[in-house]
Formats: C-alpha cells, structure tokens, sequence
C-alpha cells in the first residue's frame, strides 16, 4: 500500500517532466514563449482572464525574489556572518560617539529563506500548470474544438472549481502561520539559537544534531535525565487524566440515567459549570483554594485538623495527585455529555435479557456497557488522550508546573509536562534550541501513539461490529 | 424488592448532591469573596468563605480608569467577536469541501494536515512573534495580531464540521445540480442553511476560545499591559502583582468574565453537545 502511494508519487513526477518535454517540443511558438512569459499562450488565445492571471504570479514572484527574497537566500547556509555592532563615529576627523552598523540577522535570514523556499516550490508548480495549460489549450484548438471563454473560466471558480476558491484562503493561511512556523522550528532544533546567541547582535548559526545529542546525553549539564524525568510524568499524567475521566463520567452519567431519578436537567447543568466558566478563572481560583494559605488550609487548621498547613503544590507527590484529582474534576463534565446520549443508545432489550439470565448490575456493566462505550467511544479516548500530553491549561494555571527542583535542568519543575517545559524553555530561558528540540520529540511521542493506537482500534479494525 | 430500590435510589441522590456541592463550591466562593471589602484583612485570601462585610470595593476597582480591566474586557471580545465569523467561515468552507468535492490532492492534504496537527502550537510561537512584528502586530497591534493567528490557522480544525456534513445526503447536491444550481448556489443556498446546529456549535466554541487564551497572548502582548486579554490580565493581578491586594479583585474579575460566557454556553448547551458528541463518535 505505502510503496504504492510512493511510486503513485514518481510516477506523477516522471509523467510531469513528459509533460514539460512534449509541450517543448510540440508546442508552437505560443507555447514555448509560455515557457519563460507565463500566460502568453493564452493572451494569445484570447484567454485574457488566465493569461493575466499566470503573467501577474511571474511579475509578482520575480519583484518578491529580487527584492526580497534572494538577498535572504544567499545567506542560508551561514545564517549570517556580520553581527551588528557599535562602531565609533567620526565628524571631521574627531570621535564624536557611537553608531550602530547593521549587519545580518540570522533569524530572519531562517524565517525568510524557509518562505522564500516554498514560495519557490509553489511557483514552480505554478509554472507547470502553465506549461500544461498553454500546450492543452493548443491541442484542444488543433483538434478544431473551442476554448472556454473568460466569463466560463470566471464563473468555473463558483462551481466546479468551486473548492479552489473556498480552499484558497484557509490553506493559505495554515501554509503561513502553520507550516512556515513548524518548519522554521524544525530548523532552529539544528542551530545554536539561545539566550547567548539572539540576534541581531549576537548571531547563531547551524550546529548539526548537537542539540539532540545535549537533549539525550545523561549526567552534567545534559537534558537527559530531565527529559526522561518529564516525559514519564507526561506519559502518566495523560493515562490517569485520560482514564480517571473518562470512568468517572461514565459513572456519573449513568447515575443520572438511571430511571426513578428525577431533575436528570439540573445535575447535568450544575456539572456544566466547569465547561461554561473560561478554564483561567476556575482554574487559577482552585489553584489558589489549595494554596499555603488558601481556603482549604485556612479552614483545616480553623477546624484543628492539621496544625500546619498541607503543602498541597510545594510537595512533588502530592502536588501530582491533587492536579490529577483536580482535573477530574474538569473533565468529568465533558465526558458525561458526550456519554449521556450514547449510554441511551445501548438497546434495552440486551440489559432485559441479561437481567433474565440473573445477571447482577457490575457484570450487565462489564459485558454490555463497556464494550459498547469503547468501541463506540475509541478515536474519543485516542484524541483526548494526546490532547491530554498537551494539556497546558490545567497544569500552568494550577501550579506553572512547580515545585521546581535542583535535580532537573533547563528550570523544569516536578509537575511540568513536555508542554509547559517547552513553554518556559521559550519563555523564561529563551533557550530556544532545546525548545524546538523538545517541540519535535512532543511530536513525536504524539505520532507513535496515534498510529499504534488508532491501528488497534476496534472500531477502525471493524467497522460493522456493533452495527 | 421496592424498598431496595427506594434504598439505591436515595444513595444516588445523596451521591448527587456531594457531586454537585463538589462542582459548585468553587463558583461559590469565587462568587461570595468578590464582595468582601478591600479594607478588611487587605483583600488577600482568608480562611472563611462567607465575608463579615458585603462591599462593592473590588468591582468599583475593576471600573477605575487605573486598573485597566475595561480595557482588556474590550481587547477580549473584539478578538472574540471578530475570531467567531472568521474562524466560523473558514472552518464551513474548509469542510464544505473535504466532504462534498473531490479533486485532486484532497487525501493528501487532510493527511497532511492530520499530521501538522500532532506538533505542538507553543512550538512555532517565538516564530509566529517575529512574523507578527514585522507587520506590527505585536504588543500594541496585538488585538488584530491575535485574530490573524487564531483564524488562519483554523481551517485545520474542520473534523467536527466536516462530519456533520457527511451526514447531510447526498441526494440533496446532487437534485439540486441536476436542476442546475451552481456549487456555490448549493452552498449559500442549500447547505449552510442546513447547517444551523453546527454552525452555531462552531461558533460557540470559537468565541470562548480567546476567553481563555493565555499563552499566545501573554506572548504576543508581552509588557504592554493596555493590549492585554482578560486572561493575561487577571493572572498578572494574581501572581506577579500585589496579589494579596488583588484576590478579591481578580475574584471580581473572574465573576465579571464568567457570567456572561456562561450564560451564552447555558443557553446554547443544546448545540454544544450535539457538536461534541458527534465529533467524540467520528473522531
């Protein structure tokens, strides 16, 4: 299947450069002066609308290369070699002060190259749909049928080429603020780009996999066992946030299922709260109820049950249940929503008959409703899972992630996540090259996990099962 | 037989209850310690719940010219707002096409997409920062920067949408071209009208994102307090300034932000729930 796909790929490549290399040879001289002014065929055809548009991406790509672009591109491979500096400056003869000298700026010469790269890549392409364009419309006019007018070329754009015009936007906007970012950051993992290298005063440049290595070298000043460290909490954390959650909804949403029980609205609604209210007010307000001298302590201690007060986020183990038990508390409305209607789904005519063969209420759970809930539920699980290896939310907005601790590096705390490391990496040390780093392994946990996972999926493997 | 389930009934009762004592204390407190008075105990966290005095103090603050909440307040529903329509469109238009039209390079690009999204956002923010500045949309520009981010980047985010749309027959396009009607007629005309539920599912979700943004707008407004987000704001107030002066007032805060949001999501908790409940089955 996937060796398909690649050769599919080449295929495509190879059946591309046929393509170029028949309109070069066959083409009359309409097409071939397409070659180097795009759209020239069809002005020539009379396809005004196409031609101007084909001639505006050319006129348009070569302005953005040579006075953008290019100046950009040649530096790539150095990032710079000239940092800005102070020089002293001269009037007659005499010193008379400073003046900054501007030199290169390697993060912008990243940023712009990257663009630049695939603002190449979407021209080139460009340039052979007008290729293939010009030789169609040459044969078509050879085979003696006619060319869509501009006003049909006009309104295809509202019908079958309804999906370009639709598409345009949004796809350019992830290609700008998605994929130009994400590459870039790939980019930098590869750099030195730190607090002692920010440009533009102090460059950085390209160090090879250095930072992987620091990244998985134990002992010293390396990451290593930081890394290790962080990533096991992240692991466990997203299977209890993941697990707890999704058990204790399901309980709380059978409970208000059952029959005989009534005001089923009003429990629901009060559960919704946590949905309803912005995650920062209630989160932040709960993490400060749990503080040294926050409520829950305040009135312990009124009521004499501890002297001191409970270290609830300065103690490393406690502070990883109480933000597990806290985020059940966050997410078990979300879970019971989505249950309610499902649980309601479950054919009542299984539980009658299981009740009739004397089944008790945990075995009708374990063998009726649970298979069904997981199988039905299974990309739910699979997505809240990886959601919850990024939960930012409710871990920086409990505690930032503390108690810090001398064991770990790069000033991750006992409760950080991958995520929230990442974050401080960025914003606290502006170690940016260990956070790119740490930004593709969040990556790459991610990845083995969906793919494993969503290929034992039962209701990927077998999608009729419960039908 | 009737006795023992009067018994369970009772315990689930009582197991509700503690359920929603539970849920709702927090709001409680936040609620009831926004009206303590500044004066007493300096405003900084106590250990009772209910105050010894009802005073208006912190909510006169949060009003005073000084303290710039209105101004946040501002900043978070026009990003809000203007978040709402664009991502809304984008996200209609993105899924419109993924279900309804097949051309080429359509499972490429979702695969593609599908993979983008499993990098984590913060990565690329330093990035997204410098790209911002170059067009000044950061620190004072950080209101328009901040509505760039969140909507071009949210066609990405068509699943829920898309799905709904798959199960929309058909039959009904295909009548509809038959008749002679345009792709974009079916669009406008047929299809979003039909998408009501989700719709307002989308937009839903999409105005109570930027309520809680934290991260990116810390990032984007950094140091320049009048460009600030509600969520920015209040935890500056809690952690980095004289937060035993400020508790009550970001409690105040809080409840000011929390009413109306959630008075919105009660209202349309209806659509909320149809929209995650068919995205959680799909996947």
């Amino acid at each position: 299947m996937k060796e398909n796909r690649i050769a599919g790929f080449f295929k495509g490549v190879g059946n591309a450069f046929g393509l170029i290399g028949t309109a070069f040879s066959k083409g009359d001289w309409k097409t071939k002066l397409s070659f180097i002014i795009m759209g020239f065929g069809s002005l020539m055809r009379k396809q005004f609308a196409r031609g101007i548009a084909f001639l505006a991406v050319e006129v348009l790509y070569i302005w953005y290369i040579v006075s953008f672009g290019a100046g950009y591109l040649k530096d790539f491979g150095t990032l710079g070699t000239v940092a800005t500096r102070e020089e002293p400056a001269y009037f007659n003869g005499i010193e008379i002060g400073k003046t900054t000298v501007f030199g290169d700026n390697s993060f912008l010469i990243l940023l712009f190259s990257v663009m630049t790269l695939f603002i190449t890549a979407l021209f080139i392409i460009i340039w052979y749909i007008n290729v293939k364009n010009n030789y169609e419309s040459q044969v078509r006019l050879e085979s003696g049928k006619k060319l869509p007018t501009n006003k049909q070329d006009l309104s295809s754009l509202l019908d079958h080429n309804f999906d370009k015009t639709l598409l345009a936007i949004p796809v350019f906007g992830v290609f700008m603020f998605v994929v130009v970012p994400i590459v870039f950051m790939i980019l930098v993992a590869f750099t030195n780009y730190d607090m002692n290298h920010q440009p533009p005063t102090n460059l950085f440049s390209w160090v090879g996999f250095e930072n992987f290595k620091n990244l998985l070298s134990i002992g010293g000043s390396g990451f290593g066992s930081t890394f290790f460290t962080v990533l096991g909490w992240t692991l466990i954390w997203a299977f209890f946030a993941t697990f707890l959650n999704y058990f204790g909804g399901m309980a709380v949403a059978i409970l208000i299922n059952k029959k005989g029980i009534k005001f089923k609205k009003l429990w629901r609604t009060i559960l919704v709260m946590t949905i309803a209210v912005p995650q920062f007010v209630s989160l932040l307000y709960v993490g400060k109820m749990f503080a040294k001298d926050g409520l829950i302590n305040g009135y312990l201690m009124k009521w004499g049950v501890i002297d001191q007060a409970i270290p609830f986020w300065t103690d490393p183990t406690l502070a990883k249940i109480m933000i597990i038990v806290i985020n059940v508390w966050v997410g078990i409305p979300y879970v019971m929503l989505i249950t309610t209607g499902l649980l309601m789904n479950i054919p009542e005519d299984l539980y009658e008959s299981a009740r009739i063969d004397g089944a008790n209420p945990w075995q009708m759970f374990m063998k009726i409703t649970l298979p069904y809930m997981l199988f039905v539920t299974g990309p739910y699980l699979l997505t809240s899972f990886t959601g919850n290896l990024n939960n930012f939310n409710v871990i920086y907005l409990l505690n930032t992630g503390s108690p810090l601790s001398t064991e770990l590096t790069g000033g991750a705390g006992r409760t950080d996540l991958l995520i929230t490391w990442l974050y401080k990496l960025t914003v606290n040390d502006t170690n940016y090259r260990m956070a790119a780093v740490i930004g593709i392994m969040v990556f790459v946990v991610t990845a083995v996990i969906s793919l494993v996972v969503y290929n034992i999926l039962p209701s990927v493997k077998d999608e009729e099962g419960f039908q | 037989m009737a006795s023992k389930k009067k018994i369970t009934n009772i315990i689930t009762y009582v197991v509700l209850v503690l359920i929603s004592i539970i849920w709702l204390f927090p709001f409680v407190c936040l609620v009831l310690q926004s009206f303590r008075s500044y004066n007493e105990m300096g405003g900084g966290m106590v250990d009772y719940v209910i105050p010894k005095k009802f005073s208006l103090d912190s909510y006169r603050f949060l009003f005073d010219p000084s303290s710039n909440f209105v101004n946040w307040y501002k900043n978070t529903l026009i990003i809000s707002i203007f978040v709402t329509i664009g991502q809304t469109a984008f996200v209609l238009c993105t899924s419109y096409v993924l279900s309804r039209m097949r051309f080429k390079g359509r499972e490429l690009l979702m695969r593609f997409w599908l993979i983008l999204g499993m990098f984590p956002g913060f990565l690329s923010m330093i990035c997204l920062y410098f790209l911002l500045k170059q067009f000044g949309l950061t620190q004072e520009g950080a209101v328009p920067g901040l509505i760039l981010i969140s909507v071009a980047s949210s066609g990405m985010g068509y699943y829920i949408c898309k799905g709904f749309f798959d199960t929309l027959p058909k039959a009904l396009d295909e009548a509809a071209r038959i008749d002679g009607a345009t792709r974009a007629q079916i669009f406008f005309g047929m299809i979003i009208p039909l998408a009501k539920p989700i719709i307002i599912y989308q937009a839903l979700v999409a105005f109570m994102g930027p309520w809680c943004d934290y991260v990116f707008a810390s990032y984007v407004a950094f140091g320049n307090s009048a460009s600030y987000n509600v969520a920015v704001g209040l935890q500056r107030w809690l952690f980095t300034g004289d937060y035993q002066g400020y508790f009550t007032r970001f409690c105040a805060g809080g409840v000011l932000v929390a009413v109306p949001v959630t008075i919105l999501f009660m209202c349309l908790q209806k659509y909320y729930v149809e929209g995650v409940t068919g995205g959680a089955v799909k996947g």
